[in-house]
């Protein structure tokens, strides 16, 4: 009986996560498009915009390969599989203990390795810059990001994202600067890696200095549609898990009531209208970097999660 | 849990002020700089403030306010001023890359903690924490003044090794009140003769790239 | 019989396979039936390490009459060695049945033939030696053999310069191995490895056996700075043999070290792990970093193995660390994730090897500027390759995560060692290999990226043709173990419980008795994976995508020219190239590691010359080290120079002067 509880609740927040993630999107796009006195669309525009994607044909280059047409659905089914694994609304996943932080950071590397893969698939130039910025990128991001999961890990004494999520809830976690250092560099991390604007612009798609669209310039139809989908369930997850580890109050417990579930639920879409929010607000007051900037943004993650550890490390002694 | 609490916050704000240190070597920009300069000011002046309140010692509310007042206000909007009339707004230079200097940085910290955790073996925790702390942002703004050029931002490199000195002093308990203020208004003197030595330096070389010194001197080419 | 003697037999047989390829070598027919046999003796010798391994018993031992007359040659296998030899013979295996294809093409077989089956036989004894000389003899007979592959096609001038380095590089390395073992074996010098164990050494003794085991083990393993020898030899020599190099050898020399640091010195310091951890940490960026900027795609694969090496040299570091402060069971994991390693880095490097020979009996080329898109010309070669890449990035459900996945679970342990360079240094080397790992990944996007991907650079890559069936079947071999290691890697973690007992003395949790074949390397709470879950989701929600996409919504297909914003252009050249792929990063890491210089020249409108862009990568450890070194010997053998023209009478007083001197010293000294 407890195991049916917990399969629910699991494929709950599998397939909550899966609807709620373009409506995020739209959420931003909505929030920024007023910031700047626009109308904007309607938060629903990413919905119809995947329906109107899933039902078009798909037109392909006349030298793409299999390995083009297959990496939609395994990006996509990477990052789910990734974005399930953090707890949205109740810690205590079932599958949370078959994959853990380092192995989540992997799988969105997963992720990233094929659709860097896909850029170069059918040798344009536009494809080849993609994927080649999009590597550099990555390759300082990800250690950053496998930092940040080193800084929770030691505090909570776990790797693994649920009982981080229940740890972070007790009151023995206290006030630590690594903890602060981790969410900045996280802050970081997360505009980098979902292609927000100092580093990448998502709305643009004829610019000399775009990353993550130039990658995906050759795609269309259902397999743009997946892409898109993928793009949103990592904007998602990373919120989330800021969310679940930073903010992690209101996150309801192993073996909690259907009450509490549906309240945690509420708090938890209240979360991620905030978070947009802020995120569309940052967006909209800076400015885009040089790409050559970027290094030197990301290396600054890396120095200061890297920071992070080392203070865990030392001051572990007391 | 009332000592982990005051642990607690005395370890984020020191640790807040190394952050901030490092915030600064990541800046370019001369007016970026400066305010994160107040940032590192503000932090300070918490941090400051939470030892008086932590050890019961009203005067560290003293200096915690003259650091506000003078440090996170009056100073940055003065050097503000400075760069706006010297017209050098937009300019800052390195003189190796951001990359490497965060890396020598970090090495820093953790050649400090790494000192500084082993010789106060028999202190609190909390002085501990503090002196390793203070020590870093010491450390990494003496690196700052050897690696930028400006001698703008080689003043507020200075005074943010100061600070790191006042973070020490606020963390040992017992800095009387009076070596408090005469540190601070050496500060601020130290401050005016800088101040009137840039527009100097700029009178005679027009720019207050240091180098020009050095080359008026015949040392470099 | 023993396991030993079955061992030993083996490499009998082998032994007796180099005369055929003396005899026969120019023969059609010697390559396949040597081939074939040599697959099925490292059959034999596999099946039988594998049995010596999961039965765990008392290590067998023979002494043979051979050798020094008063040591004798003492071979003994025991669960370390049994492990090491599956590995090997495992590639073994594999090598051979690939070069039943690949070895057609080889243009002088009678320079491959004699040596290859003498490199198996000679890694396999070195790994059964159980005394200094024995040790020492077959360390130096696989030297050489190697030597003489690397040396197979000598009429290029690169690889008769990488023969020279390797053999300068194996000298040293056998020299201070020399000065290893006699460290350690005292005044009384008794040699067997028994005796070694037996006695204790001082600590001074012992940190400077360490220093020479770590050179002398580190130059064949490829640590940097002894590994510039190795991106020029392992690529010089016949792909099948490469991949042994690679693959293979360099866990010989893994097990070198395993053997004499944790096994025979007994006694360990803290300092000692520290200098392994940042030369481990330090290989793997430099090594990943190498291989980012090389175009030569079997050059790339050599840097990436000095990469792995490094991974699995933090591994060991962190194993020493532990077990220097008396926590075993940590020690355990972070053996296990080394060992681990060596197992995955042997089966996708053979792999990756096999692949880039592929590509080389295909098209002819190396160069990656001269490849592309291969995956419509030789569809399963760059399946396998796809898999060994993915492998090797470190990315789930294949096994390079595994063993990278353990390493940073033994990472996190260490906050509770005392020492506070430990402290100050572990985080550090964590960091170094999250970088490498996220490098590697960005190397083999590019290496699959630009070779097989994109549309043909060549007339060469545009006519090639599927390779044939045993090369095949032996890459698809390697990438199915690939796959079967990542995704149930309990059965691998726990037929390495003896290795890590006898090394460390713990051994990680069972793992096999986890419910859903999980792995916990400490405790459920702490951390855990299922590489099999992982897989099984990803196929299940892609396919269910798939279906459900192609079900309900559209599945249409209309193929047209690629859009690319409108400018497409036919010209293959139009396509990123290799070296502009790693741009963005040469920039990033280029000033400080490679001293990396671009020169640009434009010339003026008008002028019709084209345009040039120079890049010139410098390995900083050639100009500091070698650099100098090579100009310190030119300068002393100039000097030397005029000693070979001297008159009669010259030279009847030097030796006149130096009997004096020697006469003169021993008239002191006694």
């Amino acid at each position: 009986m407890a195991l049916i509880i917990d399969l629910n609740i699991q494929f709950t927040e599998m397939f909550l996560v899966l609807l709620l993630s373009p409506l995020l999107t739209g959420w931003v796009r909505k929030v920024k498009a007023r910031l700047l006195r626009r109308q904007g669309p309607s938060v629903w525009q990413p919905y119809r915009d995947l329906a109107r994607l899933l039902k078009k044909e798909v037109v392909l280059a006349e030298n793409a390969s299999w390995l083009f047409r297959v990496a939609p659905y395994l990006i996509f089914a990477a990052t789910w599989v990734a974005a399930a694994l953090v707890p949205t609304f109740a810690t205590g996943l079932l599958f949370s203990w078959c994959a853990d932080l380092i192995a989540l950071a992997a799988l969105v590397g997963s992720a990233r390795f094929f659709l860097a893969l896909a850029g170069l698939d059918v040798g344009t130039g536009f494809g080849g810059i993609g994927s080649s910025r999009e590597v550099m990128i990555a390759s300082l991001a990800e250690p950053a990001t496998l930092m940040i999961f080193f800084s929770l890990a030691l505090i909570a004494g776990s790797t693994q994202l649920s009982t981080i999520a229940g740890f972070m809830q007790t009151p023995e976690v206290g006030l630590r600067v690594s903890l602060a250092m981790a969410l900045v560099a996280m802050l970081m991390v997360a505009i980098a890696e979902n292609a927000r604007i100092p580093v990448d612009n998502p709305a643009t798609h004829l610019e000399l200095t775009m990353v993550h669209e130039a990658m995906v310039l050759e795609y269309s139809g259902r397999h743009l549609a997946m892409i898109e989908l993928a793009a949103s369930l990592k904007l998602l997850m990373y919120l989330s898990l800021v969310g679940c580890v930073f903010v992690p109050w209101g996150l309801s417990p192993v073996g909690g009531g259907l009450a509490r579930h549906l309240l945690a639920a509420g708090l938890y879409v209240g979360k991620l209208a905030v978070g947009g929010v802020l995120l569309a607000l940052f967006e909209t007051s800076i400015a885009k970097m040089r790409v050559f900037r970027v290094p030197e943004f990301l290396g600054a993650a890396l120095m200061l999660s890297l920071l992070g550890v080392l203070l865990l490390f030392v001051t572990r002694s007391f | 849990m009332q000592h982990g609490l005051n642990y607690d916050v005395a370890h984020m704000l020191a640790g807040g002020l190394v952050l901030v240190s490092f915030m600064m070597l990541y800046q370019v920009r001369l007016s970026s700089l400066l305010r994160v300069f107040a940032a590192h000011a503000v932090v300070l002046a918490l941090s400051v403030a939470w030892q008086a309140y932590v050890q019961g010692a009203p005067h560290l509310f003293v200096t915690a306010a003259i650091a506000l007042l003078f440090k996170a206000l009056v100073i940055p909007v003065a050097l503000n001023r400075i760069i706006v009339r010297l017209g050098i707004y937009r300019e800052i230079e390195t003189v190796f890359g951001i990359g490497l200097a965060m890396l020598v940085g970090m090495g820093l910290v953790a050649l400090s903690m790494a000192l500084m955790l082993r010789v106060t073996a028999e202190a609190t925790p909390l002085a501990r924490e503090d002196l390793a702390f203070a020590l870093s942002v010491v450390l990494l703004g003496l690196m700052m003044m050897v690696t930028r050029r400006n001698a703008v931002s080689q003043v507020v490199a200075f005074m943010s090794l100061e600070n790191g000195l006042i973070l020490a002093a606020a963390g040992a308990q017992g800095m009387p009140l009076v070596v408090e203020i005469s540190v601070a208004f050496s500060v601020l003197i130290a401050f005016i003769v800088i101040g009137i030595f840039l527009f100097r330096i700029r009178e005679r070389f027009d720019t207050v790239n240091v180098q020009a010194l050095d080359s008026f001197r015949g040392e470099r080419s | 019989m023993t396991p030993v003697d079955i061992g030993l037999g083996s490499v009998v047989l082998l032994l007796a396979l180099v005369p055929v390829g003396i005899v026969g070598g120019r023969r059609a027919a010697a390559t396949p039936l040597l081939y074939t046999a040599a697959a099925l003796i490292s059959l034999l010798a596999l099946a039988n390490a594998l049995g010596a391994l999961l039965q765990a018993g008392e290590p067998s031992v023979i002494v043979l009459p051979l050798g020094l007359p008063w040591l004798g040659g003492h071979f003994r296998l025991d669960a370390v060695s049994a492990f090491f030899l599956a590995v090997i013979n495992l590639g073994g295996v594999a090598a051979s049945i690939y070069a039943l294809g690949y070895g057609r093409h080889e243009q002088a077989p009678h320079r491959v033939l004699p040596f290859y089956p003498a490199f198996l036989a000679a890694m396999n004894l070195v790994l059964m030696a159980d005394d200094a000389f024995a040790f020492l003899l077959c360390w130096e007979l696989m030297s050489l053999a190697s030597w003489g592959l690397v040396m197979a096609h000598h009429h290029h001038h690169d690889n008769a310069r990488a023969g020279f380095i390797y053999l300068m590089m194996a000298s040293f390395g056998t020299l201070s191995l020399l000065l290893a073992f006699g460290l350690m074996a005292g005044a009384e010098g008794d040699y067997a490895f028994a005796a070694i164990r037996a006695a204790g050494h001082s600590p001074g003794v012992a940190a400077l056996a360490l220093g020479l085991a770590l050179l002398g083990t580190g130059s064949k393993a490829g640590l940097v700075p002894v590994h510039v020898w190795l991106p020029l030899a392992h690529p010089a020599a016949p792909s099948h043999v490469s991949a042994l190099m690679s693959g293979v050898m360099t866990k010989v020399a893994v097990y070198g070290f395993v053997r004499i640091v944790f096994d025979l010195l007994g006694t360990t310091t803290w300092w000692g792990a520290m200098v392994v951890l940042a030369l481990g940490g330090v290989t793997a960026v430099m090594g990943v970093l190498y291989a980012l900027v090389q175009n030569d795609l079997k050059r790339l694969l050599a840097y990436s193995s000095v990469e792995n090496v490094g991974i699995i040299f933090i591994g060991l570091g962190l194993a020493l660390a532990f077990r220097t402060n008396a926590m075993p069971w940590a020690a355990a994991l972070a053996l296990t994730a080394a060992m681990l390693h060596v197992f995955n880095h042997s089966l996708f490097k053979s792999l990756l090897f096999f692949g880039a020979g592929a590509v080389l009996t295909a098209t002819g080329r190396r160069d990656m500027e001269e490849l592309g898109g291969l995956i419509h010309r030789m569809p399963k070669t760059s399946f396998a390759f796809l898999v060994g890449s993915v492998a090797i990035s470190a990315l789930p459900p294949l096994n390079g995560f595994v063993s990278e996945w353990m390493t940073f679970q033994a990472v996190l342990l260490s906050p509770s060692l005392p020492q506070w360079g430990l402290k100050v240094l572990i985080p550090a080397v964590g960091c170094l290999l999250a970088l490498a790992a996220a490098l590697a990944a960005a190397c083999f996007v590019r290496a699959f990226g630009i070779a097989f991907l994109g549309r043909p650079r060549s007339q060469a890559a545009a006519e090639a043709a599927e390779v044939d069936g045993f090369s095949l079947a032996a890459m698809f071999g390697l990438a199915l173990l690939c796959l079967l290691a990542g995704i149930l890697p309990g059965l691998v973690i726990d037929s390495l419980a003896p290795v890590a007992t006898i090394l460390v003395h713990d051994r990680m949790p069972e793992q096999l008795g986890i419910p859903w074949l999980s792995i916990v390397p400490i405790a459920a709470s702490r951390s855990s994976y299922n590489g099999l879950l992982v897989f099984l989701f990803i196929i299940m929600s892609s396919s269910l995508a798939a279906f459900v996409i192609h079900r309900l919504a559209s599945k249409a297909v209309r193929r047209g020219p690629a859009w690319d914003c409108g400018t497409p252009d036919a010209d293959p050249a139009t396509q990123y190239s290799a070296g502009g792929f790693s741009q963005p990063l040469r920039r990033v890491f280029g000033t400080f590691v490679f001293l990396a210089r671009e020169r640009v020249h434009m010339p003026q409108p008008g002028d019709a010359r084209p345009a040039v862009f120079h890049v010139r990568l410098l390995d900083p450890v050639w100009s500091a080290v070698y650099g100098r070194l090579g100009r310190a010997v030119d300068l002393t053998a100039g000097r030397f120079n005029k000693f070979q023209t001297l008159t009669i009478r010259g030279y009847l007083s030097l030796v006149f002067l130096s009997l004096v001197t020697l006469l003169t010293g021993l008239a002191i000294w006694l």
